[in-house]
């Protein structure tokens, strides 16, 4: 059977905008909209969700028929170790302090390739932390804590 | 001369020790990123930006306007020696450059890139210095709806000039407007698409989500694929130009200047469009024709001058008007607002040593590049050869340091993350990113003067076509939509930038 042509990439996105849109529309539903006179703080945000539904269907519909270009490789490993390194400086920042955060989010992000050594990478994030502590902490004066309540015994 | 009396303020100001010296820190740390393979100007400067956030308003611009120039140059020389554009700007320079690299004259590219941009920029400058008070008169005359109509006309000139479809940049727009609109809204304190996160009230934070967008989204892309690169290092030739090779490079210089300049102060970005007119008009000038994509040195040597003469008048709108032209100068109305400095007409007239001050490190910025990079040409190819894997994790650790100082906000860091998931979406859809940060950034201020101009005209939308600017902007803006959709030029369109993507 031979399926119609159909560009995937576009289809999704075309999906992903609509799905923007009524989330942000969701959202503005509980604002007051006003007259175009006295603008409420719902009536630009409608608005604009109303566009972006508009142009996430049209992106939907112009999908089918043509085929585009293959999405290619997807960083899989990448997101699951450059992500989470700021949002875990994030959690421990202020408990762990900066010398440790700083250095397990080196840590964590050096795991993003594949083709980083353990040694090699507990070098680098070593050396990160000592350099960023003293331009950072030491040179431009930032307010952190450089050991954290944590580690407080 | 009261020309020469500003100039002087402003020399006086940016030459100072402390302030030559940020400068230099910015030009060498905005090459050391800038370098990096596929990371262009606007992902550099989005890495650095919280860096300057630390110093006074003054030194901080100055140190970003070095970042952006060192960034800029950085691209190129990637462009040239791996054939890796980090930005559209210098995806024109890649197509000759990497050509004349191949045949053992990557230093003589680099070094009319360089000499190129070194003119543009000077000439620029006083372009700058020249016009931006004048305009600024102007600019006060600008009520809420000519400043509405001036940001829409700039939002759709960044649609027409992204790539992808015109269809999907519009959404990048319009998504980019509502995260702009998040947090507190002005006029009656209602919380907007906060989720009840209080610490969103004051809107997402500009730096995590450009650092987010552009910075962190580069890397995944970067890990996508770990392949080796092909660096041309093995051999660059003398680095300075020839006599017949200068004879060469001095009309396209000249035109590329001209041609920047002009296309640099409009909105929407300028520059991108500036290095691709140049580099069809020095394709169509040429003797020989047939040369251009396969090293000539004049498809260097134009794209490259008109490109930083563009980036440079770009300032122009910011400064006086208060809106940005391109990504970048989004980010510098940014790192304005942070340091407590409304961008617009004021400035000029408020803070003139700032301004003057900002115009006199440009060319100052530009000169040390000339004086230091040239000679640190081998530095930075040797840094092309760090393996990848080694760089990213420091870019990490500086992304998390610098997101975290602006206001010591954990929830910037969550938002980074989920920016830089955002981004990588995206840019795998094949959604530009550019029009986002735009959008985001004029949010705001786009809904701010709509309202406004609405209550000034009573609730009467025909305030928009009745004023005379206001109505020429609209005007103008609608022309650019029509054109972008009409089915000769968007083939066109669409060629051009796969041109430049090959």
């Amino acid at each position: 059977m031979a399926t119609k042509p159909r560009d995937d990439t576009d289809m999704i996105a075309g999906l992903l905008l609509m799905a923007a849109a009524a989330f942000f529309g969701w959202q503005t539903a509980g604002l007051e909209i006003g007259t175009s006179l006295r603008m409420g703080p719902g009536y630009f945000p409608m608005v604009l969700s109303g566009l972006l539904f508009l142009l996430g269907v049209l992106v939907f519909l112009k999908s089918f028929g043509r085929t585009g270009e293959p999405m290619g490789p997807v960083a899989w490993r990448g997101m699951l170790f450059i992500l989470p390194a700021p949002v875990f400086f994030g959690l421990t920042v202020r408990g762990l302090g900066f010398v440790p955060a700083l250095f397990f989010t080196a840590l964590i992000a050096s795991q993003a390739s594949a083709r980083m050594r353990p040694l090699p990478a507990l070098v680098l994030a070593v050396l990160v932390t000592i350099i960023s502590t003293l331009i950072f902490s030491y040179g431009l004066g930032l307010p952190f804590r450089r050991v954290g309540p944590w580690l407080d015994f | 001369m009261e020309l020469l009396s500003n100039l002087g303020l402003g020399f006086s100001v940016a030459s100072s020790f402390a302030n030559l010296g940020f400068c230099l820190i910015g030009v060498l740390l905005g090459t050391l990123i800038g370098v990096l393979p596929g990371i262009g100007a606007t992902a550099t400067i989005a890495m650095l930006l919280p860096i300057t956030f630390q110093l006074e308003p003054v030194s901080s611009l100055i140190m970003l306007a070095g970042i952006y120039y060192g960034a800029q140059y950085g691209g190129s020389t990637t462009a040239i020696l791996i054939n890796m554009p980090g930005e559209s700007s210098s995806a024109v320079t890649a197509i000759d450059g990497y050509q004349m690299a191949r045949k053992g004259r990557a230093g003589t590219a680099l070094a009319t890139a360089a000499l190129g941009s070194f003119f543009a920029g000077t000439v620029a400058t006083f372009l700058v210095a020249i016009f931006a008070p004048p305009l600024t008169a102007i600019a006060l005359e600008f009520g809420a709806a000519e400043y509405f109509s001036l940001m829409v006309l700039g939002l759709v000139m960044s649609v027409a000039l992204a790539h992808g479809t015109v269809l999907k940049a519009l959404a990048m727009v319009i998504l980019g407007l509502l995260l702009g609109i998040v947090g507190t809204d002005i006029y009656t304190g209602t919380p907007r698409f906060t989720l009840g996160i209080t610490q969103f009230a004051d809107g997402l934070n500009f730096v995590a989500l450009a650092v987010g967008v552009f910075g962190i989204a580069e890397i995944l892309r970067n890990l996508e694929d770990e392949h080796e690169r092909q660096v041309m290092t093995r051999n660059i030739n003398r680095l300075f130009p020839s006599g017949p090779e200068l004879r060469q490079i001095i009309g396209p210089v000249l035109r590329g200047t001209g041609v920047g300049s002009v296309l640099g102060i409009l909105p929407g970005g300028g520059a991108i469009l500036a290095s691709f007119a140049s580099y069809t008009l020095e394709k169509k000038l040429s003797k020989h024709p047939e040369e251009f994509g396969h090293g000539a040195i004049a498809g260097v040597a134009g794209p490259e001058s008109a490109n930083n003469a563009g980036a440079q008048t770009s300032f122009i709108p910011l400064l006086t008007l208060g809106i940005p032209a391109n990504p970048v100068m989004a980010l510098m109305i940014g790192a304005m607002i942070i340091q407590g400095i409304v961008p617009g007409p004021g400035v000029v007239t408020e803070q003139p040593d700032l301004f003057w001050g900002i115009i006199a490190s440009m060319w100052i910025g530009n000169l040390m590049l000339v004086v230091l990079n040239l000679p640190l040409i081998g530095l930075w190819v040797k840094l092309l050869t760090v393996p990848y894997y080694v760089l990213f994790p420091i870019i990490m650790a500086m992304c998390s340091i610098g997101v975290y100082s602006v206001n010591s906000n954990v929830y910037d860091l969550f938002a980074v993350a989920f920016f830089g998931f955002l981004g990588y979406v995206l840019s795998k859809l094949r959604f530009e990113p550019a029009p986002l940060l735009l959008g985001f950034v004029l949010g705001p201020l786009l809904e701010e003067n709509l309202r406004r101009a609405m209550i000034l005209s009573r609730g009467d939308p025909t305030t928009f076509v009745t004023r005379p600017i206001s109505a020429g902007l609209l005007v103008l803006a609608l022309a650019v939509l029509v054109l972008v959709f009409l089915p000769q030029i968007r083939k066109r369109r669409e060629e051009v930038f796969t041109e430049s993507d090959g």
